[in-house]
């Protein structure tokens, strides 16, 4: 089966596939990140995360993102995959791959990415500690807030 | 008319259900289906300010009109992608 560009799946998340996915003949960089289930988390010791999408809105969201950076990068593809379920320590939550012919513009493809997919998609986790656990909330999601555009925009370029 | 209703995360803990089936006035808003939730588990009200809502998985606002066999979602704050 092909790979498609954006997904939410329970399956394990595979960054040289969407490695591949994005590299086009003659660029000169690719760049992928892997956001990773970390062992602790203010100040508690994480057991492991449960990750909730409303998956429909989530795979459009993502859409949206890389429409986003391909508007702000034009030379710039993306591809991105979130994991749902339970994840354990150290396992990929999200994978980002972002090719290009430079690598400036690779890299802020991608660090645009993961900005934007904290503030607009639906997605949750719950995470499970040592003596309980609790919903983590980042961002009221608004796709449209202009603002949180160009804050994602600016981390991008920083 | 009927409309479908999603909670998520910790709106659907508060209200004890992810999916429920609500009859609404015609020309009733998103507001309106909200408000109506909010009567019967007054806790959800503590999201009025930073929920988001979506009418058939898309963004959608509050003033959004719903009609028959629409799916009105309310959704918490996201958190998803990297903690880091």
């Amino acid at each position: 089966m092909p790979v498609p560009q954006v997904a939410v799946t329970s399956e394990p998340l595979e960054s040289d596939a969407l490695a591949a996915l994005v590299e086009a003949k003659g660029d000169g960089a690719v760049v992928t990140f892997a956001g990773l289930v970390r062992d602790h988390n203010q100040g508690r010791q994480v057991q492991f995360l449960e990750y909730e999408a409303y998956e429909p809105l989530a795979v459009r969201a993502l859409q949206r993102i890389v429409d986003e950076a391909r508007e702000l990068w034009p030379g710039a593809r993306v591809a991105v995959h979130h994991r749902l379920g339970r994840l354990e320590i150290g396992e990929a939550s999200i994978v980002i791959a972002a090719a290009s012919a430079h690598r400036a513009d690779a890299f802020a493809a991608c660090r645009y990415t993961i900005e934007r997919v904290k503030q607009i998609v639906p997605i949750w986790k719950r995470e499970h500690f040592d003596g309980g656990d609790v919903w983590l909330e980042g961002a009221t999601a608004d796709p449209d807030d202009r603002a949180a555009r160009e804050k994602a925009y600016r981390t991008a370029c920083a | 008319m009927r409309v479908t209703v999603r909670l998520f995360a910790r709106l659907r803990d508060l209200a004890g259900t992810g999916e429920l089936i609500r009859e609404v006035p015609p020309h009733a808003t998103a507001r309106h289906v909200w408000d109506d939730l909010v009567l019967e588990w007054p806790q959800l009200r503590e999201y009025e300010k930073t929920m988001s809502v979506a009418v058939n998985a898309e963004y959608a606002r509050m003033t959004a009109e719903v009609h028959e066999g629409d799916e009105v979602a309310f959704m918490p704050p996201v958190s998803g992608g990297w903690a880091g």
